[in-house]
């Protein structure tokens, strides 16, 4: 069931964490053209830089592997973001999404999926370990072309 | 992301410039442990005007300040939050179990 898209982008990078800031700034420049408010492309910024961190993290702890953005324009002003690994993989996802769960340490809060799940309308996470991850997420952006009076 | 502290009277305040995203924290995070071992504070303020990006990582940050301070009996607070930062920890509903201003 996959909706054309009017636009779309896909990128590759090493996952290093100096890439989170690029993964995130790529996302609201390639978003800028669906005219969004400023609000929206924060949520899109936050949302992407959770789950490029989960990856660079989680799915290559101990090595750099690669992270692919798909950033696709759908019908009905909705933006899609696709970030997928093939790092390690998450045993039991439903698990991973609890807020405060995190097997990251200190460093991590263990909110990222609940914040990804807030500021997106969907977030859909398919996992296999030692394949990899793939989080799409989903959000309607505001039209803000009015009708000329 | 750049940390000036300013300790006086066994007041901390920590003044966080730049993203606070997981690249940026964990240098953050060290200089926070850094300081509040040199200043054993009573006080620890927080203040986030100068960050330009903040994503859970931010909540980590602050809720190890938080543990730290509770070890130490002393108080946090975490003031000057924009607006974006304060939409990440309301999702997260720190701002319930943090002192904010």
């Amino acid at each position: 069931m996959k909706t054309k898209a009017a636009n779309e982008v896909v990128m590759e990078f090493p996952s290093q964490s100096r890439n989170e800031n690029f993964a995130r700034s790529a996302a609201a420049c390639f978003a800028a053209q669906m005219d969004p408010t400023l609000n929206e492309l924060e949520d899109i910024k936050t949302a992407v830089s959770e789950a490029v961190t989960n990856a660079i993290v989680h799915a290559y702890p101990d090595s750099i592997g690669k992270v692919l953005l798909k950033i696709r324009i759908c019908p009905e002003n909705v933006l899609e973001l696709t970030v997928r690994d093939h790092g390690r993989g998450i045993p039991d996802v439903d698990k991973a999404r609890q807020p405060m769960y995190t097997t990251g340490g200190q460093e991590r809060s263990g909110m990222g999926f609940t914040i990804m799940e807030s500021f997106m309308d969907q977030v859909m996470v398919r996992s296999v370990v030692n394949k990899g991850t793939t989080v799409v997420m989903k959000k309607k952006l505001s039209s803000r072309i009015r009708a000329p009076k | 992301m750049e940390i000036l502290a300013k300790s006086a009277d066994r007041n901390l305040l920590l003044e966080l410039n730049g993203e606070l995203d997981h690249h940026g924290a964990r240098n953050a995070l060290r200089e926070l442990e850094m300081a509040l071992d040199a200043a054993l504070p009573r006080k620890l303020v927080l203040d986030l005007e100068g960050v330009t990006f903040m994503d859970s990582s931010g909540i980590a940050l602050i809720l190890r300040a938080q543990q730290r301070m509770q070890l130490l009996d002393g108080s946090l607070l975490v003031r000057n939050i924009p607006p974006q930062a304060k939409r990440v920890l309301d999702a997260a509903g720190v701002s319930r179990l943090v002192t904010i201003k």
